[in-house]
């Protein structure tokens, strides 16, 4: 482990060994994209500290582990129980994934809308894959990204989900990333594809969990596309295990009139960063990205996101909720830019943060980029520890402290949590909130039912 | 509320002046050669009667400056500097022999002074000020220095300084802001030709606002002085600071260091109005402002207050900021800056929280018009160590028409759980409502600009001393002048 | 004093006025009322020549001179009062900076000489005892954290600084309870005078209990439907607009 190695070199020679293997090799078109990508990898390298976006975020993980491209034999591992955000009673189409690779035994796709098609990006290049080249790479930019570019080379599976026009699917859609279970460090580079056509309505939710405790690395990307009045749910939690590395990156367009909700949910993985870049290029166009993110032991969080105000009379919404214990770190970088004709732009952002340990350690960039001049943007930051007050308060009332803090901390996190418009989805992550509290105070959870 | 109601009064007559300061004092300089290199920096020493020491610590600096590249952070763009294309020391010819007091300085000088609205003859008279005026690259007077070292208050050029007081020189020259700390504090480390000392000994408050006055004269000059305050314990000061510069076709470079330096008990206010040439409507010609300010509260319940109100220059660059290293010690931070036609300014603080209880609070309003481009960026550093600390943000930006850009880049670290950081920003345009409301009131729309700018401005110009809160409202309208219609 | 002859004026292309004509004579106070909607505020903003509110047709003679063809600066110079609405706040600005402000731009193009301090700070504190208006409200910045009364009289204290020929109050009655709605009528009717019109907007006749007007103008779908004596506004007060809005429909 102490050795160091030369990530870039291993990456590319990983893309190498495997690539007259990957999903549609025998494409022109994909293959070229796949060598593009790479080779802009090689050029630019890992980001370092000089680069001002990771100033705060270093890719420590993939200095000191080799990973090796994960390969079909690592999908077969063994999972007894699937594990999902929303309750399997509840009846709602999944597309399981393990290590990177679909797995149609644990996938349920039997009920879904008519118009609606959920299926692996494997699947899609063989089935039409003129479709996917028309949408594939065309929303994320590899400019300046260099595991953008790396997850282009490499990418072999992921879901392509495509909502056709005026469809309006009811239930959510689970799309569920299992990692882990492998002898030795294994990295898997899942690409979505999002297509809502015009007038199209879904709520997509996504879950990365890690199983075991050997470390891997995810790198996804997920290009989005929202057709005009378009309105597209998309609610994710990452909970990976605590030796892994993710590193997402979500490209959004969001069309005329439409609406992307985005939330998520972090408490897991040893370093995890998320880039959003979403971009409203149709008047009358919302972006929300909310997220909150509970972290302990040496865990490292970042969520960097860009919201482009391209065009007149768009708005977007931003609340982030941190949670800091033990050793752990947070990075929240939050942009909102707003381009020269995009007068009537509305936008505001909240990051709040409380620290509960010493030696946890918070840092946030919020920035307002601005060239029009009739625009409403706000940005606010906090960070700070739970309130001695209201903690007082509880306990003279004879709750217990450690259950005290719990209520304190669920009800911080539950001001991002209630802007998820999903009844199900933000019970569920509630749940999974709760879950990561202190185990001492279970009553917390009686406490909520009630 | 008399005064009050003046300071809005003249605000309006000031309303359609040009940039006045931008005349030229025809004056026999003497200059070192163009150019920078070790030869020049010793000439500077030579020039300056300067210790061995002194030039040792200037060829250090000169020599790491060689190694460091360009930064490459900022928003503002510019062409690169060419460094050898300018004079490093400009000095009036009259000055080569130092004046000893106010009638044996140059007249044209006076004169110079005079036409900038400080008169420094009258001033040692009348107003209770002392000033310390730096003409390119020397002191040409200082005044009140008599009066002011009857109480032990020491304010003199800092070239003096060196002569006069070389142990605190020595001891906290740099100490607030090491050559290593960034290319233009380096250079300003190796090749800076004055600048003001003051030191308020124990327990002294000092009995007069000081204030220096900055004027770039000569052509192709950079000035690059240096500024050292040191507050003993339990001593106050308030320090103001003004810069002008003539006209000229060409960009001029001005990369000055100021270190303060409080101990126990200690306060020092640090005022700055500055004016710098900002160029011409086009963007041709103009100051780049480059400076390095930043002051250590060294000592337990030690204070130091930066106020600023930024109108000049071509390129602003500059983050006075305060490390806030005694128990209780508090960091202030208030600004208004002004951008106008194809002006950049890129600035903002840093409060680096090391002590106990340590507290900040951070005022910035900003102002963008015309084709000009402004960013906030503040660093708010809570450090393991700093329990109890608490800061506060505000940050508004105001747009006036739709070519300008304005930015908000706050820093935020975080490594204390006792540590308390709140941050606010808003950027809006100024509003229709509130212009017509004046409108329908008989007022121009130029002067309702200005009234509604001085409005928002009012949290940080009620921190500016009173005389100089009247000259930045007035600036506030000449600076906005023809930004709207 | 004021003619306004086919008025039609349209905000983002919607035609808001369609044809209204109306003449007030120096001396007389004359009351407008309608349905919202109407256009009511629309004429307040058009006579004060505020951005967006586009004349298409018509014209309105001030002092025998075209209104028009004046900025809203110049209209205020030229006596032309409007009391809002809805006051706007201008943080940071005391009211007694703004008040000398105004003052001082009305007199010089009036050609009368501009006024110190002092004698601004006079005139107003004058003015403020007359109305019964607290001095307190002139070192607030103005109309900010003003209570809906305070916001109306401050309009209403401004009207007796400035000294306008016509004083134009769009809704100054709505948000006031009774005791606030009799000083701001006490200050207008204060005003009264032979050399001085007055045209009051509202909505509800009770505001006409105290301004008493010489004639009452019904407002309906952008036109003048119907003119008469104070007697109209008490038969509107128990009928409604309903009749105006069929007969314009």
């Amino acid at each position: 482990m102490s050795q160091k190695i030369n990530p870039v070199e291993n990456f590319v020679s990983g893309f190498e060994a495997i690539r007259a293997t990957l999903a549609g090799n025998d494409l022109p078109w994909l293959d070229s994209l796949r060598r593009s990508g790479i080779g802009q990898f090689e050029d630019i390298g890992l980001p370092g500290p000089k680069v001002e976006s990771w100033k705060y975020t270093r890719l420590r993980p993939l200095e000191d582990t080799t990973f090796r491209p994960v390969t079909l034999a690592d999908r077969e591992a063994y999972i007894d129980q699937v594990p999902t955000v929303l309750p399997s009673g509840l009846g709602c189409p999944r597309i399981v994934f393990v290590n990177g690779f679909m797995r149609s035994d644990l996938s349920c796709l039997d009920n879904l809308t008519e118009g609606v098609t959920v299926e692996s990006l494997g699947a899609a290049v063989a089935r039409d894959p003129e479709w996917v080249e028309t949408h594939l790479g065309r929303i994320g930019s590899l400019e300046g990204q260099p595991l953008v570019a790396l997850n282009t080379a490499m990418m072999n599976s992921g879901v392509v989900v495509h909502v056709r026009r005026g469809v309006v699917v009811e239930q959510p859609i689970q799309m569920i990333f299992i990692a882990g279970l492998t002898e030795e460090p294994v990295a898997c580079y899942p690409r979505n594809l999002i297509v809502m056509e015009e007038a199209s309505q879904a709520t997509l939710v996504k879950l990365h969990a890690g199983l075991g405790v050997s470390a891997y690395l995810a790198n996804a990307v997920t290009e989005v596309d929202v057709g005009d009045a378009a309105i597209l749910r998309h609610y994710r939690v990452q909970s990976e295990n605590m030796q892994a590395t993710h590193l997402g990156s979500l490209h959004v367009r969001i069309g005329r009139d439409a609406t992307y909700d985005g939330f998520g949910l972090h408490i897991g993985g040893r370093l995890s960063r998320t880039e959003v870049f979403a971009r409203l290029e149709g008047e009358g166009g919302h972006c929300a990205l909310n997220g909150a993110y509970l972290m302990k032991g040496r865990e490292h969080c970042d969520n960097t996101t860009v919201i482009e105000h391209a065009v007149p009379h768009t708005t977007c919404s931003e609340v982030f909720k941190g949670i800091l214990d033990d050793e752990s770190r947070g990075v929240f970088q939050g942009r909102i830019v707003v381009h020269k004709d995009a007068q009537g732009t509305d936008g505001h952002q909240l990051s709040n943060v409380l620290l509960l340990s010493d030696k946890a350690e918070m840092d946030a960039k919020p920035e307002l980029e601005i060239y029009a001049d009739d625009v409403k943007c706000s940005h606010g930051a906090t960070t700070g520890q739970l309130d001695e007050t209201a903690l007082f308060y509880l306990r003279s009332r004879g709750i217990p402290e450690a259950l005290a803090r719990n209520l304190l901390i669920q009800s911080f996190v539950a001001g991002a949590l209630d802007e998820i418009k999903c009844d199900a989805v933000r019970e569920a992550m509630m749940s999974k909130v709760v879950h990561w509290l202190p185990a001492k105070c279970f009553l917390a959870e009686e406490w909520t039912e009630e | 509320m008399a005064a009050t109601l003046e300071t809005a009064q003249q605000v309006q007559e000031y309303a359609d002046d040009g940039y006045k300061y931008g005349f030229v004092t025809d004056i026999e300089t003497e200059s070192a050669p163009k150019g920078l290199n070790e030869d020049i920096i010793r000439f500077i020493s030579a020039k300056k009667k300067e210790p061995e020491w002194m030039l040792e610590s200037r060829l250090k600096a000169y020599r790491h400056w060689l190694t460091m590249p360009e930064p490459e952070w900022q928003k503002p763009e510019f062409p690169a500097i060419n460094y050898q294309d300018s004079y490093y020391y400009s000095a009036p010819k009259s000055m080569a022999d130092k004046p000893k007091s106010l009638d044996e300085v140059d007249p044209e000088l006076l004169a110079t002074y005079e036409k900038l609205g400080i008169p420094l003859q009258e001033q040692e008279r009348l107003a209770g000020v002392a000033v310390d005026a730096v003409f390119d690259s020397v002191s040409v007077a200082t005044t009140f220095k008599a009066k002011l070292e009857e109480v032990g208050v020491i304010f003199c050029p800092m070239s003096e300084a060196i002569e006069r007081c070389p142990d605190l020189v020595q001891k906290y020259l740099g100490s607030v802001v090491p050559y290593t700390d960034n290319k233009h504090a380096c250079l300003n480390a190796a090749v800076f030709t004055d600048g003001s000392f003051v030191f308020i000994p124990k327990g002294v408050r000092c009995p007069m606002e000081l204030s220096t006055y900055f004027r770039i004269n000569a052509e192709n000059t950079g000035q690059f002085e240096r500024t050292l305050i040191i507050a003993d314990e339990g001593s106050y000061v308030s320090y103001l600071e003004g810069c002008t510069a003539p006209m000229r076709d060409e960009h001029q470079l001005h990369a000055a260091v100021v270190e303060l330096i409080t101990l126990d008990d200690a306060e020092i206010k640090y005022s700055t109005v500055q004016n710098w040439y900002p160029g011409d409507e086009e963007g041709r010609g103009g100051i780049y402002n480059f400076v390095t300010k930043r002051g250590a509260c060294r000592g337990r319940n030690s204070k130091i207050s930066w106020t600023q109100v930024e109108t000049g220059s071509a390129i602003t660059w500059k983050y006075p900021s305060c490390i806030l290293q005694g128990e209780n010690s508090v960091g202030e931070f208030y600004s208004i800056a002004i951008t106008n036609n194809r002006q950049q300014a890129d600035t903002g603080t840093k409060m680096i929280h090391l002590g106990k209880n340590t507290s900040s609070r951070i005022i910035s309003k900003g102002i963008s018009a015309g084709r000009s481009d402004q960013t906030y960026r503040g660093l708010v550093r809570m450090g393991p160590k700093a329990n109890g600390a608490r800061n506060y943000t505000q940050c508004d930006s105001l747009l006036i028409g739709d070519t300008c850009g304005a930015h908000t880049v706050p820093y935020i670290e975080s490594k204390n759980q006792g540590a308390v950081v709140e941050h606010e920003a808003t950027t809006s345009k100024i509003s229709e409502d509130q212009l017509f409301y004046l409108r329908q009131r008989g007022i121009d729309e130029e002067a309702a600009v200005a009234l509604v700018v001085n409005g928002f401005c009012r949290d940080v110009l009620q921190q500016l001393p009173m005389e100089f809160a009247v000259e930045a409202q007035k600036l506030v309208g000449i600076s906005l002048e023809g930004s709207v219609g | 004093m004021l003619e306004i002859k086919n008025l039609h004026a349209a905000v983002d292309g919607t035609e808001i006025l369609k044809g209204l004509s109306l003449e007030i004579n120096a001396g007389e106070t004359h009351a407008i009322m309608g349905p919202n909607g109407s256009g009511k505020s629309t004429l307040s903003y058009v006579l004060a020549g505020r951005d967006g509110y586009k004349v298409t047709k018509g014209e309105i003679l001030y002092k025998g001179q075209n209104l028009l063809d004046l900025s809203p600066e110049e209209r205020a110079g030229e006596g032309v009062f409007l009391a809002f609405q809805y006051p706007v706040e201008i943080p940071g600005v005391a009211n007694t900076i703004f008040l000398k402000e105004a003052l001082n731009a009305v007199r010089r193009h009036r050609g009368e000489e501009e006024l110190d301090a002092m004698a601004v700070l006079k005139v107003v504190r004058e003015k403020t005892k007359e109305l019964g208006i607290s001095e307190d409200m002139l070192k607030r910045a103005v109309n900010v954290g003003f209570s809906g009364g305070e916001k109306k009289r401050n309009e209403v204290l401004q009207m007796a600084v400035l000294n306008p020929s016509l004083a134009i109050l769009d809704e100054t009655d709505s948000g006031l309870d009774i005791d606030a709605l009799k000083i701001v009528a006490d200050g207008v009717n204060a005003l009264r005078a032979p050399d001085r019109a007055t045209l009051v907007i509202t909505h509800y006749q009770r505001l006409l209990d105290h301004i008493v007007p010489d004639k009452v103008h019904v407002l309906a779908k952008g036109r003048i439907q119907r003119s008469g004596g104070k007697a109209l506004a008490l038969e509107l007060e128990k009928n409604g607009y309903a009749e105006f809005a069929e007969a314009a429909a």
